[in-house]
């Protein structure tokens, strides 16, 4: 086991210095001198260019560059936002969590949805059931996620007014940054009503961001399923006469999830990062709204800093499902 | 001899000889599975009419995409109050046809398709020959590449790409490829390990065959089954794709129509004009969905596992 895990952290190393070597270079590709990029269009004089330069250590050799540069990322240090002037990694840990919050219950929404649909549709397998399960979740894998969320938003917010547009609660509550994940701050505060506003600000964007990982899981939960009811250990549990609903929870939901953990595990790295366009979309403020503003505004810092977090987070959410899998699967774990 | 002689005459009535039925043509078996697949079948009608669309935009389209009629700001759709029959599905903000902004807009999506997947198809292939045939150092170093780009969501990378070159619809183009090569990559790849320590390779080496031949002339016909059907779902991401990019500000600028800008400042009109949200999405999905469901059907068809 212990060969396993030590085995599979040893491939993420490479990993890291390449994505490292990745953000490296991209500011460097960036047409211009990084200085007059940094500098706007003010521009900057020869003297204070030379000085930025020096600070900057823009004057040193590349690799050496390269060094500081991840000497600096394992101390944590990813630069200054152009714009804020603020660290960008303490930026990040402001909206971090409420991008965790949006995709947890994305991932809530998808589970709830996805798994007993994908079981439903395998056991029904043929009938009129499983093929419109089919059918919705094809459809909901090839949603176009922006257009999904003005869909929702045209009908549930502008036409039936059940839940508002955009933002994390009404602008009339002022509620105190405890946890950072609003729906645990409203709960702790006084405010009446702020819960509720929380809850209903969510609804919308859990749905939209939920949609393509809750297409995944149902195909996925229901191809893992077929397999499984066609093993010879299912017959034999029917023969023995237990009750149709225990076979399928039981004996053979057990074995069809394996492969299903691992989807959903990897949608989650997915969804923490990837929230971009649903963010953007609902106004909300987390790391996927805060990439594309940054590189609206040419907060190179930002981006390069933010690919690097986001990257890394999706290698570690990875490690961490392999890991897994490797405890609940033996034969992942001693092959090769 | 003669066993098989009694066992005839028992079966058959009539004495005469029961031909062997005509071994069909690998193309008529695979026409034979993906016809009798709906939904694939489906998919396929809907791509030859998008394809046809953006082909003939110019004589199927009522308007010219880019004409703006000062008299019919935000008009309805036809059948609904208001409309107007020479404007089917309404128009934008400035007066523009947005059938019309639609069915040019295909010329676009479809453009970008065939490109991006082109182009990362050709990487693909070759990277995944090379690794897969000669494996060792070079084998870790594509693959490890390969990794850091999976490790990475691909509309992020596709933007941050986008970033460092400046929007516009080739370099989205370009990033969307640079994105979906991975896939391909891997594909090729591991085909090609399964085909390396096939006897036919190996008599072929001993002929003499060179690398390349081997590679190009043994090797990759027999690794096209997978990247086939990678490469219609690949359609379907690269058009998703590129409709982002363009929601985003970071594709097609402007005055082109394009199907992910007609979105781009839809947000403003979700209050007081549906059909400038809806339609535009719409084609968006129903695109997708045709290629992903013909995807499906090619897989099914081609993959002999399933066929059994």
């Amino acid at each position: 086991m212990f060969q396993f895990i030590f085995r599979r952290l040893s491939l993420v190393i490479p990993t890291f210095i390449g994505i490292t070597l990745l953000t490296f270079t991209l500011i460097r590709l960036i047409p211009g001198d990084p200085i007059d990029v940094m500098a706007g269009e003010r521009g900057v004089s020869p003297e204070r260019h030379a000085e930025l330069s020096a600070q900057l250590g823009f004057d040193q050799p590349l690799y050496i560059q390269y060094f500081r540069y991840v000497t600096g990322v394992l101390q944590g240090d990813l630069g200054n936002s152009l714009v804020t002037k603020e660290p960008v990694m303490s930026e990040f840990l402001t909206l971090f969590p409420a991008t965790i919050e949006l995709a947890l219950c994305a991932v809530i929404f998808a589970i709830s949805i996805g798994l007993p649909a994908g079981i439903f549709a395998a056991v029904k397998r043929g009938t009129i059931v499983d093929h419109s399960v089919m059918t919705f979740s094809l459809t909901g894998y090839s949603m176009p996620v922006f257009w999904w969320a003005l869909l929702l938003m045209l009908v549930f917010s502008v036409n039936l007014g059940w839940t508002p547009v955009s933002g994390r609660i009404d602008v009339t509550y002022w509620i105190d940054d405890v946890t950072g994940f609003m729906l645990i701050d409203t709960f702790l505060s006084d405010e009446e009503g702020a819960f509720a506003s929380a809850v209903s600000h969510l609804i919308l964007p859990s749905i939209v961001l939920g949609t393509i990982p809750m297409a995944v899981i149902a195909r996925m939960t229901r191809s893992s399923m077929l397999e499984v009811l066609s093993e010879d250990y299912i017959r034999t549990a029917r023969a023995k006469g237990i009750a149709p609903w225990r076979v399928i929870v039981i004996h053979a939901l057990r074995n069809a999830l394996i492969p299903v953990i691992t989807v959903i595990g990897l949608q989650v790295g997915i969804l923490l990062s990837g929230a971009i366009l649903t963010e953007t979309v609902f106004a909300w403020p987390g790391v996927g709204k805060w990439l594309i503003e940054s590189i609206g505004r040419r907060d190179y810092p930002v981006v390069q800093g933010g690919i690097l977090i986001v990257a890394c987070i999706i290698i570690f959410v990875n490690l961490m499902v392999d890991i897994t899998y490797g405890i609940i699967n033996p034969r992942i774990r001693h092959s090769r | 001899m003669t066993i098989q002689t009694t066992s005839t005459t028992k079966t058959s009535t009539d004495n005469s000889l029961v031909s062997a039925p005509v071994p069909m043509t690998p193309f008529q078996e695979f026409w034979h599975y993906f016809s009798s697949n709906k939904g694939a079948l489906g998919g396929l009608i809907v791509i030859a009419l998008i394809f046809f669309m953006a082909i003939f935009a110019n004589f199927v389209a009522p308007h010219s995409p880019s004409d703006q009629y000062r008299d019919a700001l935000l008009l309805p759709p036809a059948w609904l109050e208001g409309g107007n029959w020479s404007f089917v599905l309404g128009t934008d903000d400035v007066g523009r046809d947005i059938l019309s902004r639609l069915i040019y807009g295909s010329r676009l999506s479809i453009a970008v398709g065939i490109v991006a997947v082109t182009a990362s198809l050709i990487m693909g292939i070759l990277l995944g020959l090379v690794a897969g045939y000669f494996k060792g150092l070079i084998d870790t170093a594509i693959m490890r590449i390969v990794d850091i780009m999976l490790a990475m969501p691909s509309l992020l990378l596709a933007i941050a790409i986008v970033a460092i070159l400046g929007p516009s619809i080739v370099n989205a183009a370009l990033a969307i490829s640079i994105v979906s090569l991975p896939h391909y990559v891997r594909l090729t790849r591991a085909a090609t390990m399964a085909e390396m320590s096939r006897d036919y390779v190996t008599s072929s080496r001993v002929i003499g065959a060179s690398p390349l031949r081997l590679m190009f002339v043994c090797i990759l016909p027999n690794c096209l089954a997978p990247l086939i059907v990678q490469a219609t779902l690949g359609f379907s991401s690269a058009i998703l794709d590129m409709a982002a990019l363009g929601f985003l500000g970071l594709g097609a600028q402007p005055p082109t129509p394009e199907w992910g800008s007609m979105l781009a400042n839809a947000l403003q009109f979700v209050q007081r004009a549906w059909w400038v949200v809806t339609f535009p999405g719409l084609i968006i999905l129903i695109t997708v969905l045709a290629f992903n469901l013909m995807g499906d059907g090619l897989r099914d068809a081609l993959d002999p596992k399933l066929k059994q």
